[in-house]
């Protein structure tokens, strides 16, 4: 295949993402979209088997890796359950970094099948590229493996702060900085090692003082970056496709986290330097002698909501870890057949991923229409009966609205303490992520619901039937 | 003077981040899971690198560490291509039953 025909291919490769993207502009189009980024990735892998000269031997070893690889990818994605999803995100991530790198190395190593020149004699502009590409592919490796650990819970999900962070953080950012320009003079293989072992470094000393809330803004800024980094080793080869994929995810990424930054109005350095750092004492202190909360049973939710006219759901991360999506929709359908009036609301930060929520109301057969996002639904509270809190409590704090000493000031939340009466579901009255207290538990019109979300929804339904 | 190559590729990208930015924003909300992943199943386009290096063989004599470098990314990249694809697909599966089921 000729080089040009090659490259216009590429692009035909790199449109079938960009349409891939489009589709999911709704969930109709969306399964359509997904089959042109089948289709894209097929067609950029046939023209590079075409276009290349492959001997017997190696084309054998290729479609080894390349059938290996897909089974343990179909595999994971038949068998990983919904809740799993952020932790398979960052997981994937991480392949995407590291394999960058491995690109990166080799074509260091050998440039000739690459057509970058000889060894030790790279042109000097790929060798940049090639190193912004292996470092960030690094970041994302490292990067992505720590958010993994603390999503799966084999590392600890608070944020991990130590003195002089942010000064190595700096220091480090420069020595890549130095080492990137230093490769240019010096093309030994030392130098590109060390740049990529201080990568490595970066991406979890980068990861590890973030916090489990503030995961959805870490997996997004990780996408974000996994995109770069293609686009970077895209410059290096000199391929199209991989130059409109990588500047795809990278700015999908990048605009993700920007929203979920916006969910909880914080700036995005904010977010980086670590989690909700000075305790907020003061704000603990006052609700010391805070007047007792209402506690009920499952019966008098049952009782609540079954003469209720309408009832607004708003789920959060604790639905996740209970897995209590499923027993919610049971939830619901009794309750629209009393002739009860059942939406979901949404906050963009609910869960640990962008649209979290969604997707596990999405597998428990909620229809899509009937959940909304916080700025379609935030008006419907104030003529709303019950408002069912699920797992969620940062996000429904009222103190978000009316006490500017508060960290999560600012912050835009679910309006349910508009609503006629507000049930809660929640193991205990501890604080949430941000470590301050929900003032909205000892309202009068509050009723707390103390137990394991599943098992209490489970348990409403009972009572209802 | 004859305009560098490099400036054609870094018009691509500058533009396919506009494309990306308005594509992006266009995505509803409820489908930022599958964005997510099928934006990771793309970015394993990474592959078509992986493959030139695993097959650019210098020498007769075997494989040089450059090769099997590209044989390992492979088997990320694909990995990654069947994960994330598959992944999304299932995903978007749901969100097709309900419509049907009102």
């Amino acid at each position: 295949m000729t080089p040009n025909l090659a490259a216009s291919l590429y692009l035909i490769s790199g449109m079938l993402f960009i349409l891939a993207l489009r589709g999911l502009s709704s969930p109709e189009t969306s399964r359509q979209g997904n089959l042109f980024g089948v289709l894209g990735m097929v067609l950029a892998i046939v023209v590079t088997f075409l276009s290349v000269d492959i001997l017997s031997n190696s084309f054998v070893i290729i479609i080894c890796a390349l059938s290996i690889g897909g089974a343990i990818g179909a595999f994971i994605a038949y068998r990983i359950s919904m809740t799993a999803m952020p932790q398979l995100v960052a997981g994937f991530h991480s392949l995407v970094g590291l394999a960058a790198v491995l690109v990166a190395l080799s074509a260091y190593y050998n440039p000739e099948a690459f057509d970058l020149g000889k060894p030790n004699n790279i042109k000097i502009a790929n060798l940049v590229e090639m190193s912004i590409g292996a470092s960030i592919g690094a970041i994302t490796f490292t990067g992505s493996i720590i958010a993994f650990l603390k999503l799966q819970g084999i590392m600890s999900g608070s944020s991990i702060i130590f003195k002089g962070q942010h000064f190595i953080n700096l220091i480090l950012g420069i020595g890549i900085a130095c080492l990137i320009f230093y490769v240019t003079i010096d093309q030994s293989n030392f130098i590109f090692w060390t740049l990529i072992i201080i990568s490595f470094l970066i991406g979890v000393l980068l990861i590890i003082p973030i916090g489990g809330a503030d995961m959805p803004v870490v997996i997004s800024m990780l996408n974000s970056y996994s995109g770069w980094a293609a686009a970077g080793i895209g410059f290096t080869l000199e391929n199209t496709a991989l130059i409109i994929t990588g500047a795809l995810v990278g700015s999908s990424g990048a605009i993700l986290s920007y929203i979920m930054c916006k969910g909880m109005n914080r700036s995005f350095f904010n977010v980086i330097l670590g989690g909700f750092g000075g305790t907020n004492l003061t704000s603990q202190e006052k609700n010391k002698d805070r007047k007792p909360v209402k506690s009920g049973n499952a019966e008098d939710a049952a009782f609540l909501m079954k003469n209720a006219s309408s009832v607004i759901i708003v789920p959060g991360y604790g639905m996740a870890v209970a897995q209590a999506q499923h027993a919610i929709r049971e939830m619901a359908d009794n309750l629209k057949r009393n002739g009860v009036n059942v939406t979901y609301a949404v906050h963009p930060v609910a869960g640990r991923m962008p649209g979290h929520m969604n997707v596990l109301l999405a597998e428990a057969n909620v229809p899509y229409d009937e959940v909304f996002e916080l700025e379609n639904i935030n008006n419907d509270f104030a003529s709303t009966d019950v408002a069912f809190v699920i797992g969620a409590n940062d996000v429904t704090n009222p103190v978000a609205k009316t006490d500017p000493d508060s960290p999560i000031y600012g912050m835009p939340i679910l309006d349910v303490e508009k609503s006629k009466s507000v049930l809660f579901v929640k193991r205990s009255l501890s604080p949430g992520y941000a470590g301050i207290d929900n003032e909205l538990f000892y309202r009068d019109n509050t009723l707390m619901l103390f137990a394991d979300a599943k098992k209490m929804t489970e348990d409403i339904v009972k009572k209802l039937d | 003077m004859e305009i560098d190559p490099f400036i054609f590729r870094l018009s691509i990208f500058v533009l396919s981040i506009f494309v990306g930015y308005f594509v992006v924003w266009s995505v509803t909300p409820s489908l930022h899971t599958p964005l997510m992943s099928v934006t990771n199943a793309i970015s394993s386009v990474i592959i078509v690198g992986a493959i030139v290096a695993a097959s650019g063989l210098t020498s007769q004599t075997g494989f040089e560490l450059s090769n099997i470098l590209g044989f390992v990314a492979i088997f990320l990249a694909a990995i990654n291509i069947f994960g994330g694809f598959l992944v999304t697909q299932r995903m978007l599966q749901m969100y097709k039953k309900k419509k049907k089921e009102k």
